[in-house]
C-alpha cells in the first residue's frame, strides 16, 4: 500500500529569498507552527551551544599539543570552583584561586614581553578547536620578531579580565589571551583574543583591543595571527591598548562582549 | 527607622526599606552577585511578613536612593500624585495586595491610582504576589498607544517585527521584513537593532523602512535602535524618524553609563513630537529596559535589581511612551540564571510596568548560557499573553543572527493569537486581510497573491 502522507505541511513561496540572508526565514508551517524538519534543525543548534557552554579544558592533550612551542606551560583555575558558579559569579572568574597564584608566582619567570593565555571562557571547545594553531603559529611569529615570552598559562573557569591577575604576578609588557566566546545557535566554537598592555588588576574594558569569531569558518588562525601580529608591533610602539590603538586591520577596540567581561 | 520579624525565638532585623526589599525578592542570581539576597528561606519569608506591614507613607519619607544624589529618585518624589494615592494612602503593601485582587480594584479604578503609586511601592507589592496574581491583576489593566496604529486594546497582541542583520545589509533586511509581513507580524513597529551606531547607516535604514511603509501604506511605525543622540542628530537632518529609542535604567549613575540624562530624554521627547509623524496619536517613545542593567553598570547602589527595574519604569512614563520593553533574558545568567527566573521576572515586569501605566511588551528571551530553552520561553509567552501584554518580539525562527541570543518567532505570535484569539491591532489586521496575507478567521493565506508584494518589497 503507497498512502500519501497528508501531514499539512506547507512551504513559503518567497523560499527564493533565503539567498539574501542566514535568518531563519521561509521556515513553511503547519497550521500556524513551525514544521518539524525546522524545529529540530533549531533544537540541534541549540544543542551545540550548550554543549560548548559545558565543555571543558583538556589541560593534558593542550599540553601535548603546546609542546612543540618549547615554552614551559603552567596550568591555573579562576575563584569559581564550577561551570554554574562560573556563569553566576563573572566576578570569580576574574581572579585566581589562592594555589594557582601561588604556582605561578613559584614559576619564578624573569619578566617576559609577551605572555600567551589560553582560557575556556564560553567554550571550551572553541579553544580546542582553534587555540593549539593560533598559539604555535603566533609563537613562531613573535620569536622571529624577536619578543621574549612568558610560560603559556592554561586557565580553567577563566574571564577576559583574569589576563589582570595574571598580568600582576608574570609582569609581562603586554598580554594575549585566547577565550571561548559565547556560543550562538550558528556558531559554537568561536574564539576571541584579547590583547591588553600592561595588564594589571583595575583595568577596563577600553584598554583592550579584541578579535572575534576567531575559527575556520570566520577569521582564520592564520588570519588572526597576522592581525595579532600586527596589534602587537602596534602596541609596543605605542605603548598602549584599547580604544585609542585604532583600527587599521579591522579590529575593535574596547568591545568586550558584556558576558565575557 | 528598622524593620524587623519574629519567627519562633528568632528576630530578624532589616536596616532599611531596600534591605527588606532585596531580602524580600524571590531568588534571581544578580541579587547574589550582588550580595543582597536572604541568607535563607526563611529569612526571606520573614522579609516578606516584615514588609506586607510598612505603610504605603513609608515609601514616600524613606528613599531607597538618597534624594540629594539620585536624579531618578527626584524625579519619583517630585512628581509623585498624592491626590491619586488619598483613597488608599492607609494602607500597608501587604493591604494594597489584597486590594489589587479585590473586585474593587477594576480598570478605571487602577488607572486612577497608577500616578499615586512610586516603583518602590509597585515592585514592593510584587514581591507578595504569586504568578498568578501578577497575572491576574496585569490583565485587569489596560494600557492603550497610538502612533499610525492603535496598540494595547483588550483582545489584541501586537508584534514588533525585528529583522536583524548582522552587516546591516538592505536585502538581508528586507527578506526578514517580507516574511514577517507575510506570517502577519509587524504591527507594533519593524524595529531594526543596527549592527553598528553609525548615523550614516541608521539614516539608510530608516529611509529604507519608511519607503516599504509609504509604498505599501503600511499601518505601521518604525525605528532603528541607535542611541537617542544619533537619532536627534538624524532628526535634525530631516531623516524620517516615527519612534525615538532609547535603553534606560532606574538610576542616575546607570543612566549615564547608557549615555542618557533625563534632560536629554526630554529634548528628544520634544523632537519626536515636533515631526508630527503620528497619525493616530503622538506617543513616539519607545524604551527597552531590564532587570540587572544597574548593578551591570555599578549605579545599582545596594537597591535590588527588580526595584531597579520598576524605577526605571519611574523614568518612562513621563515621556508617554508608545511601547516600554523588558529584554528580559537577554542579559544573561549572572542576573536571571534559568527559565524560572526568567519566568519570575518576566511576569513581575510586565505586571509592574502596567501598574505604573505604561505600555508593556516583552522581548521573551534567553542567552546560550543560560538554563533556559524554548519551552521555557513558550511557558513566559503563553503566560504573557494571558496576562494581556501589549506586544512581543517577532525574530525570524526565534534566531536573531545578529544579536545572537534567541527570542520568539512569527510562528510563536501566530500560536498566541490562536489559543487566545487575540488579534493584530485593528488598523493592520485590516491591512492583513487587504493584502490576501491572512483570512478574517486569522489564518494565514496562500496563493499568488503575495508574491507581488515580496517580489516589489525586494530592493533592487
Amino acid at each position: 500500500m503507497n498512502k500519501q502522507k497528508k501531514t499539512g505541511l506547507e512551504s513559503d513561496e518567497w523560499d527564493a529569498l533565503k539567498a539574501y540572508t542566514d535568518a531563519r526565514i521561509a521556515l513553511g508551517k503547519t497550521g500556524v507552527s513551525i514544521p518539524l524538519r525546522e524545529s529540530l534543525r533549531f533544537r540541534l543548534a541549540h544543542a551545540h551551544a550548550k554543549d560548548a557552554v559545558y565543555s571543558r579544558l583538556n589541560i593534558a592533550s593542550l599540553e601535548d599539543d603546546l609542546a612543540p612551542t618549547g615554552l614551559p606551560i603552567c596550568a591555573v583555575h579562576s575563584q569559581a570552583e564550577n561551570r554554574d558558579t562560573y556563569l553566576q559569579r563573572p566576578d570569580l572568574g576574574r581572579l585566581l584561586d589562592e594555589p594557582s597564584a601561588k604556582r605561578l608566582q613559584g614559576l619564578n619567570s624573569t619578566p617576559a614581553d609577551i605572555s600567551l593565555i589560553v582560557a575556556d571562557g564560553l567554550s571550551a571547545t572553541a579553544i580546542h578547536k582553534n587555540a593549539v594553531l593560533v598559539v604555535n603559529l603566533l609563537v613562531e611569529q613573535v620569536r622571529r620578531a624577536g619578543y621574549s615570552l612568558a610560560p603559556v598559562v592554561l586557565v580553567e573557569q577563566g574571564r577576559v579580565a583574569i589576563t589582570d591577575a595574571i598580568g600582576a604576578l608574570l609582569q609581562p609588557r603586554l598580554a594575549i589571551l585566547l577565550v571561548g566566546e559565547r556560543p550562538g545557535l550558528s556558531s559554537f566554537d568561536s574564539m576571541g583574543a584579547y590583547i591588553t598592555y600592561a595588564p594589571q588588576p583595575g583595568l577596563t574594558d577600553e584598554r583592550r583591543n579584541c578579535l572575534s569569531n576567531i575559527r575556520e569558518q570566520g577569521l582564520t588562525p592564520i588570519m588572526a595571527v597576522n592581525k595579532l601580529m600586527y596589534i602587537i608591533e602596534t602596541a609596543f610602539r605605542l605603548k598602549l591598548t584599547g580604544v585609542e590603538l585604532k583600527d587599521n586591520g579591522g579590529l575593535a577596540a574596547g568591545e568586550v562582549p558584556k558576558e565575557l567581561e | 527607622m528598622g524593620y524587623s520579624c519574629t519567627i519562633g525565638h528568632f528576630t530578624y532585623r532589616f536596616a532599611d526599606l531596600k534591605t527588606i526589599l532585596a531580602k524580600a525578592s524571590p531568588l534571581r542570581s544578580g541579587d547574589g552577585l550582588a550580595g543582597l539576597v536572604a541568607d535563607s528561606y526563611e529569612e526571606r519569608v520573614a522579609a516578606q511578613i516584615a514588609l506586607a506591614d510598612v505603610p504605603l507613607t513609608q515609601f514616600l519619607n524613606e528613599t531607597v536612593i538618597p534624594y540629594e544624589t539620585d536624579d531618578v529618585t527626584r524625579l519619583i518624589i517630585d512628581t509623585h500624585d498624592a491626590a491619586a494615592l488619598a483613597t488608599i494612602s492607609h494602607f500597608t503593601v501587604g493591604d494594597l495586595r489584597d486590594w489589587l485582587l479585590s473586585d474593587d480594584a477594576d480598570t478605571a479604578a487602577l488607572r486612577a491610582l497608577s500616578p499615586g503609586l512610586t516603583p518602590e511601592m509597585v515592585s514592593a507589592v510584587s514581591k507578595l504576589m504569586r504568578n498568578q496574581e501578577l497575572i491576574l491583576v496585569a490583565k485587569k489593566i489596560q494600557v492603550v498607544t497610538r502612533f499610525r496604529n492603535t496598540i494595547g486594546l483588550p483582545g489584541h497582541l501586537s508584534v514588533r517585527l525585528q529583522p536583524n542583520h548582522p552587516t546591516d545589509d538592505a536585502k538581508g533586511i528586507a527578506a526578514s521584513i517580507i516574511d514577517g509581513l507575510l506570517y502577519g507580524s509587524g504591527d507594533a513597529m519593524i524595529g531594526i537593532n543596527p549592527a553598528t551606531d553609525s548615523p550614516a547607516t541608521t539614516a539608510r535604514l530608516l529611509h529604507m523602512l519608511d519607503d516599504v511603509r509609504e509604498r505599501f501604506a503600511i499601518p505601521t511605525q518604525n525605528c532603528v535602535l541607535s542611541h537617542i543622540t544619533t537619532t536627534l542628530e538624524l532628526i535634525n537632518q530631516q531623516v524620517p524618524v516615527d519612534l525615538i529609542f532609547q535603553s534606560i535604567a532606574g538610576t542616575q549613575q546607570a543612566n549615564a553609563s547608557f549615555g542618557v540624562t533625563l534632560p536629554l530624554l526630554q529634548e528628544a521627547y520634544e523632537a519626536g513630537l515636533s515631526l508630527k509623524r503620528g497619525t493616530l496619536g503622538n506617543n513616539l517613545m519607545y524604551f527597552e529596559t531590564g532587570q540587572g542593567s544597574a548593578l551591570s553598570s555599578g549605579g545599582h547602589h545596594g537597591v535590588d535589581q527588580q526595584t531597579c527595574e520598576v524605577r526605571a519604569y519611574a523614568v518612562t512614563r513621563h515621556y508617554n511612551p508608545f511601547l516600554v520593553n523588558s529584554v528580559v533574558g537577554f542579559i544573561g545568567p549572572e542576573y536571571l540564571f534559568d527559565g524560572k527566573q526568567i519566568i519570575r521576572a518576566g511576569l513581575e515586569d510586565h505586571f509592574c510596568g502596567k501598574l505604573m501605566g505604561l505600555p508593556m511588551g516583552m522581548d521573551i528571551c534567553y542567552t546560550n548560557h543560560a538554563q533556559a530553552d524554548q519551552d521555557d520561553m513558550d511557558t513566559l509567552l503563553t503566560l504573557l499573553g494571558v496576562a494581556g501584554v501589549n506586544f512581543i518580539m517577532g525574530v525570524p525562527g526565534a534566531d536573531d543572527i545578529m544579536l545572537h541570543y534567541q527570542s520568539t518567532s512569527f510562528h510563536d505570535a501566530l500560536y498566541l493569537r490562536r489559543v487566545l484569539g487575540l488579534r493584530p491591532a485593528p488598523e493592520f489586521e485590516e491591512w492583513l486581510l487587504r493584502q490576501g496575507i491572512i483570512d478574517n478567521q486569522g489564518n494565514r493565506l496562500s496563493g499568488g497573491l503575495q508574491k507581488q508584494l515580496y517580489a516589489a518589497l525586494l530592493p533592487a
